[in-house]
């Protein structure tokens, strides 16, 4: 056999795995990231007191697909003295990051294309990052004053808290030890608690910095309506929209999954060590069958013939899930199959509900305007990450050295970097009196009407 | 026969991007292309398991320095310089030069390449199996034999941090 | 990994484009992507090395470089804002007095 073609299916023998991975992930990626958008949109219906899209399918549910369709036979409009290589180039870059960080990413104690990559944590953050080159491209190549201000004011946005998140996640790698990802989930095994309840701090810091990286509200002020028009987005139309979209969408994925991993204990189930908690294990098959049984339970009560179809479908479908994840607990031949299955369930749970989080603060949070937004990364959050950061240095070396109990360790230095939280806002407090009453006081209302007839 | 492949992609993207760097007209073609040179680079620290400096070449090259270009370039009007002369007027003078010093080492690269008793005596690398962990030796290297530079790399940003601040700042 | 002279040859070659960079080109800010061009050069050769020994010092160094830089750029970047900001010229033959 020639020496290139033999190199070649030893190459595919060795590495299929990783090759079907990185396939699955390409291909389900966008799919995941439009059902994300029909997701915020029924949630924000739901909060608002209405329904959402309810036409397109059975409860909407074939929206993404009828926008995706919209969005590829839309006619592709390029502005006039437009930079025709980087305006193409620009939502390929911000599609790319989000796609190829997703590649050190866990799901699972299975799933992982880049396994054993020493510097997996870093990786993630920092191709990641790699996407504003994307927004700052896109922005100048569009050849307008709102392309470019968003993208200015998008980039000033992510990099001030791309600081604050990376020393936030310092603090839960102190704890961890390793940038490895499957080192940093051993380790929380290992100390039998999610790095969440030992640094709290670093959590809450990383959650916020999270929501501003991926644009989210109260965030998006560069991407907001009544702003900017679209920031940089304002000139993208059709496919190359579309691309920016989900490309935002499956940032979000990236940044709860890395939350997710360091602080939410990855795949490990709630109280991972703990042997009378073992019950824990079957909630997977037993929630997936309860959604079954709720299904089955509403499907009488649609007014449509084709609803009632459409409810059964689903319950059956989430029969099979469980099914598939209670089976192998029960049948000892396939016990190998429960830490991948469940570990993903809980996994894919977790991102869920630190995406439902980011949901849920969009639809209730106003906006902060840009210099609010500045000085919350710079001056709050920075420094107070900085002080978390030396505060679980100090706790772990009175753990070690000084045999103190890790939890009054970690406990006492959570107290010290909230009094310093506490500190800080005192100070912006005093900031904002000084510069408010060195505004000149406001004049007496004048007695005209400018709208009196 | 993999690291050949991996090796000859990185080694012909980077070499590829920087000729197109250097000649392109638009000063963000020309940024968008070192970027694409940068990573490449990154692809090759990865293929010789300097995992640490592949994702710090990422982070600060890529993603640091490479927006501060493009900021600048964006500041900077590019139009006038659009429609200027490229090339300096002791373009021919400096092609030569430089031409003559790849002369030099390429032949001193092939030579050294075929006689074994002269030329490069060194030993074959570590293989792969025995390298330790990249980051954790990395940082044992670091703050153990090196903690004096390291400070005085900090001190040197800070220095550069006020420095570009206090030039950049408008006189008011 | 590849014997040693594959990477020394990827090290000239990046180099001497980045040399020819800096000489040739009017444009100052790209006369600086070719200073971070060659600096890049630089690295790849220290890493190869390093990695040909075994020992790390040689990723210390080119972490070194790589935070020199970035300091580096910072501070050209800003001397060439505020040129520009005078003088409105970003060619380097235009950049030609002392003072005015």
């Amino acid at each position: 056999m020639h020496p290139n073609l033999h190199a070649l299916l030893v190459f595919l023998q060795t590495w299929w795995v990783e090759l079907v991975s990185g396939v699955v992930i390409v291909a389900v990626v966008p799919l995941i990231a439009g059902y994300l958008v029909l997701m915020e949109r029924k949630l924000m219906a739901d909060m608002q007191a209405r329904l959402g899209p309810m036409r397109v399918g059975p409860h909407g549910l074939l929206q993404p697909i009828a926008d995706a369709v919209k969005l590829l036979i839309k006619e592709d409009i390029i502005p006039d003295n437009a930079d025709k290589l980087v305006f193409w180039l620009a939502p390929v870059v911000s599609m790319t990051a989000a796609l190829t960080a997703m590649g050190a990413i866990a799901f699972g104690p299975t799933f992982q294309v880049a396994r054993d990559i020493n510097v997996g944590l870093l990786f993630v953050i920092g191709v990641s990052s790699l996407g504003l080159f994307g927004i700052v491209l896109g922005g100048w190549a569009s050849n307008s004053h709102y392309s470019i201000m968003g993208a200015l004011r998008s980039t000033a946005q992510l990099v001030s808290y791309e600081t604050a998140a990376g020393l936030a996640l310092v603090s839960g790698l102190l704890l961890a030890g390793t940038l490895n990802i499957r080192a940093i989930v051993d380790a929380q095994q290992h100390l039998g608690v999610w790095f969440v309840f030992l640094a709290p701090v670093a959590f809450f810091i990383y959650v916020v910095a999270s929501i501003a990286e991926t644009n989210r509200a109260p965030f998006d002020l560069p991407e907001a309506e009544s702003e900017l028009v679209a920031g940089y987005m304002t000139e993208y139309s059709g496919f190359r929209w579309a691309l920016y979209f989900l490309g935002e969408y499956a940032n979000m994925i990236v940044v709860g999954a890395v939350a997710a991993t360091l602080f939410l204990g990855g795949w490990l189930r709630p109280f991972p060590n703990v042997r009378w908690m073992n019950w824990l294990d079957a909630l997977p098959a037993l929630s997936t069958a309860a959604v079954g049984v709720y299904c089955v339970w509403r499907a009488g009560k649609q007014p449509a013939r084709v609803q009632t179809w459409f409810m059964w479908g689903v319950a059956l479908a989430c029969f099979a899930g469980a099914l598939i994840l209670g089976v192998p607990l029960l049948m000892a031949p396939l016990k190998f199959l429960v830490p991948g299955l469940h570990g993903a369930f809980w996994f894919l749970l977790k991102i869920s509900a630190y995406i439902y989080l980011f949901m849920w603060l969009r639809f209730t949070l106003p906006r902060y305007r840009f210099d609010q937004l500045m000085h919350l990364g710079w001056y709050i959050l920075i420094p107070l990450a900085i002080v978390n950061v030396l505060a679980v240095g100090v706790a772990m070396i009175l753990e070690t050295e000084y045999g103190w109990n890790r939890w009054l360790a970690m406990i006492a230095t959570t107290i010290i970097t909230l009094a310093a939280a506490l500190f800080l806002m005192r100070l912006n407090d005093k900031r904002e009196a000084a510069a408010s009453s060195a505004a000149p006081p406001p004049e007496e209302a004048s007695t005209e009407d400018s709208y009196a007839g | 026969m993999l690291d050949k492949a991996i090796f000859f992609f990185f080694a012909g993207v980077a070499i590829l991007s920087a000729g197109l760097m250097v000649t392109r007209r638009n000063a963000i073609h020309s940024a968008v292309f070192l970027i694409t040179t940068l990573l490449a680079t990154a692809g090759i620290f990865l293929q010789l398991r300097a995992e640490f400096i592949f994702i710090a070449q990422i982070i600060l090259y890529v993603g640091g320095i490479m927006v501060l270009f493009i900021f600048v370039i964006m500041l900077v009007r590019l139009d006038v310089a659009l429609h200027q002369i490229q090339f300096s007027r002791q373009k021919w003078v400096a092609l030569f030069v430089t031409l003559a010093l790849a002369a030099e080492v390429g032949v001193m690269l092939w030579s050294s390449r075929k006689v074994p008793g002269q030329g490069f005596l060194l030993p074959n690398a570590v293989p792969a199996a025995k390298l330790l962990p990249n980051t954790e030796e990395l940082a044992g290297r670091l703050f153990d034999g090196y903690l004096l530079p390291f400070e005085i790399a900090s001190v040197l940003l800070l220095v550069a941090m006020v420095g570009a601040v206090v030039m950049a700042k408008k006189r008011t | 990994m590849m014997p040693i002279g594959y990477y020394l040859f990827l090290s000239m070659a990046l180099f001497l484009i980045g040399a020819i960079g800096v000489i040739t080109r009017r444009n100052v800010i790209v006369v600086l992507m070719s200073i971070e061009l060659i600096l890049n050069a630089v690295n790849i050769n220290l890493v190869a090395f390093s990695r040909v020994f075994g020992d790390v010092a040689g990723q210390v160094f080119a972490l070194f470089i790589i935070a020199d830089a970035a300091a580096e750029a910072a501070v050209g970047l800003g001397i060439i804002i505020a040129f520009f900001r005078n003088r409105e010229t970003v060619l380097e033959d235009e950049m030609d007095l002392l003072k005015w």
